[in-house]
């Protein structure tokens, strides 16, 4: 890294946020990415810790489908995957500057089996997420409800 | 120094029979190990967790048994011991019938009117 880098990276603003829900089960999860996308987009180094049933957004055997209801094929239908969207975020993070660490609870993927994950995913605990907000300048946690 | 960090616990009872705990509170701990300055408010239905006496075991499909059920209160106390101050919110106690006998000790009672002013104090605020 040069010292230009570094300092820009030391300047850039940092960004943590926990999510918490499993992947289609809550319009939390779209928000949540929204958010993602338009810090990505501004360049900031950002931090996605994720508790739970959200380990599974980056599982890697996610699969797109077709859609009988839609009267659509796989290619027509084009189904989205969050692991996709992770890392088209992580790109688009990059190409503005920024950076996109993504960070699964190592405990919630063993329980739920879901260790198999994109390319690029991290594992952690909560202790990586409480350090990445005592870095960061906000911080946002985004639980399960109801 | 670390920020100040409050854990506003409402969403109750969540998954505490399948995480042999309340994940909130469990994550409160693991970051409490690893330096965190954390504090605890409970509001809402998670109240209840400061009730002494529950017991959630006896649990079993077919022949596997839930051998390790959730002790709620029981890890408030331990959290007290390793220095994480708790707070209940007494409007949320008494809308639930529930009074200080029925409570763990080591508790810090707050009314809601006093809550806004709380959470001035702390640097992080995240609510659950």
């Amino acid at each position: 890294m040069t010292r230009s880098e570094e300092v820009a990276m030391t300047e850039r603003k940092k960004l943590a946020l926990l999510l918490m829900d499993a992947p289609y089960e809550s319009a939390r999860t779209t928000t949540a990415l929204r958010l993602v996308d338009a810090a990505a987009r501004r360049g900031l180094d950002l931090t996605v810790f994720c508790y739970e049933g959200a380990v599974a957004l980056s599982f890697a055997r996610q699969a797109p489908h077709a859609n009988a209801v839609h009267g659509r094929d796989v290619a027509q239908e084009d189904h989205p995957n969050p692991k996709d969207w992770i890392a088209a975020l992580m790109v688009q993070a990059e190409q503005s500057g920024g950076r996109l660490a993504w960070i699964n609870c190592g405990l919630c993927v063993d329980e739920r089996g879901v260790g198999e994950v994109a390319a690029g995913i991290g594992r952690g605990s909560p202790v990586d997420f409480w350090k990445a907000a005592e870095a960061a300048d906000n911080t946002l946690v985004i639980p399960t409800r109801g | 120094m670390s920020k100040r960090i409050l854990q506003v616990v409402e969403g109750a009872y969540r998954a505490t029979i399948e995480e042999q705990d309340d994940t909130v509170v469990w994550f409160t701990q693991a970051i409490k190990g690893g330096g965190a300055d954390v504090t605890v408010l409970l509001r809402g239905h998670a109240v209840n967790y400061a009730v002494k006496g529950q017991d959630a075991s006896g649990l079993a499909f077919g022949d596997r048994k839930q051998t390790q059920p959730p002790d709620l209160s029981g890890d408030l106390v331990r959290m007290i011991a390793k220095g994480v101050s708790v707070y209940v919110v007494r409007d949320d106690l008494a809308a639930r019938g529930l009074t200080p006998a029925d409570l763990v000790d080591g508790l810090t009672p707050v009314t809601t009117a006093e809550i806004p002013a709380m959470l001035g104090r702390y640097d992080l605020v995240w609510h659950w």
